[in-house]
């Protein structure tokens, strides 16, 4: 287990106070100048050598991405923004680092604005989150006072300017583009990448995307040296990692542990163990609900980082733990998270709008055993052309859980649902126009 | 995606008062010249609260001439965005969020309070038109299931009992206490804290 002093967000649970004076008695602050005056290649390089991930779902390592950044500022500015749009559901750590630790997030802003050489930064806070959001405003309003912001701010020569723009209630503007679509005032549709926004992205200028809790770990990287950091956890999947473990457990909780942390530990440990004990488990959603589920089985042996649960075919997301006891039906929850996606669509790409209520609607009849049974095969063909059909990854988060649900309880949903209308069994019913293309060894 | 319509009956006018126009102004200053559209989300939410939390299209006829855009353009966004009321929802708004991991720690349960206690179904106003309750998507607060938001705040860690408790608060026009209605404090382990020891001593 780590340690606690190896914890960054030493005011998780809020036990110290989250205003400036507490801030710095754990550090904050304290050096900042010193880390910026080591430049802007100490600072990126620090972080390689960190190995940071992004912690916003997809994992890109973050000092790879800042070096995107052009090293020289042309005509237009370069901007820095923060995603702080958490909406996956199963998911609630940054909303503590907003209300708990927003002196972290705010001097992160500063370092990262400074390496990438921006001079005004946007924290994209999603719209429900209006109270956290106020007492970040306070914390970037005491920032300002103490000179930490604004001109030369922190003394590092540096203006930095940080503005907080709420949402208002879409997923959809956790995808990176469609946050900076949200910004300029319009509706949050997903962009066509390329161009980068890293090239292209905040009013056509340069713009760095990073989330809250990336940005939040950094000044503590750079304080107690990238090496540290890689230290934790494994190759390529180092440091640590706050978890939201929610569902049936006996103490849902938020807990900062090291990388590659036993999915058993982190249930058992820290979260109380499942309701009804360790063998009452039917599956675990690892990452926030886009990841496919991962049945008990597995969960035995499993390790939290992005690399094992790759191997898994599920992935590690945004750490979001969501516990399934065998009182639960199964085909029921996944119906719910298919309703979410349905719900949260933006309707621009034509697979992902309507595949995403077909699926919902198919899931629903087969959670009540209303369902024909050749519309287990079509539902997985249906998340099959949803997949990698569309302009952002919201078609991968809609049908990834779906296609874990498929992989892991298809008898489950076979035995429910034996209803066969006019349809001889296996007989080929052509449902999507392009059947012919499909891959018939796939 | 979710079908979004416009109320029926429509104010003809709407100007926001002084205040609103002061928070209006402040706001188009964070963005640079000439990009003042990126105000829109927040002058939606400046018209919504000044219009007893619902915004009326006149409003948004309003709010696009103040940015020197185009009306269809506030509307898209308007309808778009589903934390913009686009009819009537009373002083107090209750979202209960019904995602999974608040589902399998009992959102239904809340979900029933809220019929028994406002209306019977989502989106109606409760009797005294005071209230209205919707089921929504994810609110961000899985570990403090199941949960639901008045207004801006949070209501976390409830049942079924207490949130019938909560709601006769709001139904006689008081504000119940935000947070987490099993004592618990903010997202650690109910009485049983595993990490940031020394902290939880000192």
């Amino acid at each position: 287990m780590l340690k606690d002093k190896d914890r960054i967000f030493q005011n998780l649970y809020n036990d110290l106070g989250s205003d400036i004076v507490s801030s710095k008695k754990r550090g904050d602050w304290v050096n900042t100048k010193e880390l910026t005056d080591k430049g802007r290649d100490w600072i990126i390089n620090e972080i390689k050598d960190s190995q940071l991930r992004g912690r916003g779902g997809a994992g890109f390592p973050t000092g790879l991405k800042w070096s995107f950044a052009p090293k020289e500022v042309g005509s237009r500015p370069h901007y820095l923004v923060i995603n702080g749009d958490e909406s996956e559901p199963g998911t609630c750590k940054d909303r503590d680092i907003l209300r708990f630790e927003p002196h972290k997030l705010i001097e992160g802003c500063l370092i990262a604005s400074y390496a990438i050489q921006a001079h005004v930064c946007y924290i994209y806070i999603r719209g429900e989150y209006f109270v956290d959001g106020q007492k970040l405003q306070a914390a970037i309003d005491e920032a300002y006072e103490k000179k930490l912001l604004g001109k030369n701010a922190a003394g590092t020569g540096w203006d930095l300017d940080i503005y907080i723009h709420y949402g208002a209630g879409a997923y959809i503007c956790g995808e990176e583009t469609a946050l900076l679509e949200s910004i300029e005032g319009k509706k949050g549709q997903p962009r066509l990448k390329p161009p980068f926004p890293a090239l292209i992205g905040l009013y056509g200028c340069p713009t760095i995307i990073n989330n809250v809790e990336t940005i939040a770990v950094v000044p503590t990287i750079l304080r107690r040296g990238g090496k540290w950091f890689a230290s934790l956890g494994r190759d390529k999947n180092t440091g640590t990692k706050i978890f939201c473990i929610s569902g049936n457990v006996n103490n849902p909780c938020n807990v900062e542990e090291e990388m590659n942390i036993p999915l058993k530990e982190l249930i058992e440990k820290h979260a109380g163990g499942v309701v009804g004990g360790w063998d009452n488990l039917q599956a675990v959603i690892p990452g926030g609900s886009s990841m496919p589920l991962i049945p008990k089985e597995k969960c035995e042996t499993l390790t939290m980082d992005f690399d094992s649960l790759v191997a898994e075919k599920s992935g590690l997301g945004t750490a979001g733990v969501v516990v399934i006891n065998k009182d639960q039906d199964i085909i029921k929850c996944m119906a719910r998270i298919a309703r979410f996606y349905k719900h949260e669509s933006c309707g621009q790409c034509t697979p992902c709008r309507e595949g995403s209520g077909w699926m919902w609607r198919m899931l629903e009849r087969m959670a009540k055993g209303e369902a024909s049974k050749d519309e287990v095969d079509m539902l997985g063909d249906v998340t099959k052309q949803i997949e990698g059909h569309t302009i952002c990854a919201f078609g991968e988060g809609s049908s990834w859980p779906v296609q874990g649900l498929l992989r892991h309880f298809k008898d489950e949903i076979k035995k429910r649902n034996g209803f066969d209308p006019i349809v001889k069994e296996n007989k080929n019913i052509p449902y999507l126009v392009d059947q012919h293309l499909l891959d018939k060894n796939a | 995606m979710s079908i979004r319509r416009p109320a029926k009956d429509q104010p003809e006018k709407f100007e926001f008062n002084e205040s609103s126009l002061d928070e209006a102004k402040n706001i188009i200053n964070k963005y640079p010249k000439g990009k003042q559209q990126s105000a829109v989300m927040a002058l939606l939410y400046i018209a919504q609260k000044q219009n007893n939390n619902w915004i009326p299209l006149a409003a948004m006829k309003y709010i696009a001439k103040f940015l020197d855009m185009p009306y269809i353009k506030v509307y898209e966004v308007a309808t778009f965005y589903s934390m913009y009321n686009l009819s009537p929802v009373g002083k107090y708004f209750v979202q209960v969020c019904t995602t999974t991991p608040c589902m399998i720690r009992g959102a239904n349960k809340i979900v029933e309070a809220c019929k028994e206690k406002i209306s019977e179904n989502e989106h109606y106003l409760s009797r005294d038109k005071n209230c209205s309750w919707m089921e929504v998507e994810c609110l961000g607060a899985c570990v403090n299931a199941p949960m639901m938001q008045i207004n801006d705040d949070y209501y976390e860690d409830l049942d079924k009992e207490k949130t019938l408790q909560i709601l006769d608060k709001i139904l006689k026009d008081e504000k119940p206490k935000p947070g987490s209605y099993r004592g618990r404090i903010n997202n650690e382990p109910e009485n049983k804290r595993t990490t940031l020891m020394d902290l939880k001593n000192a």
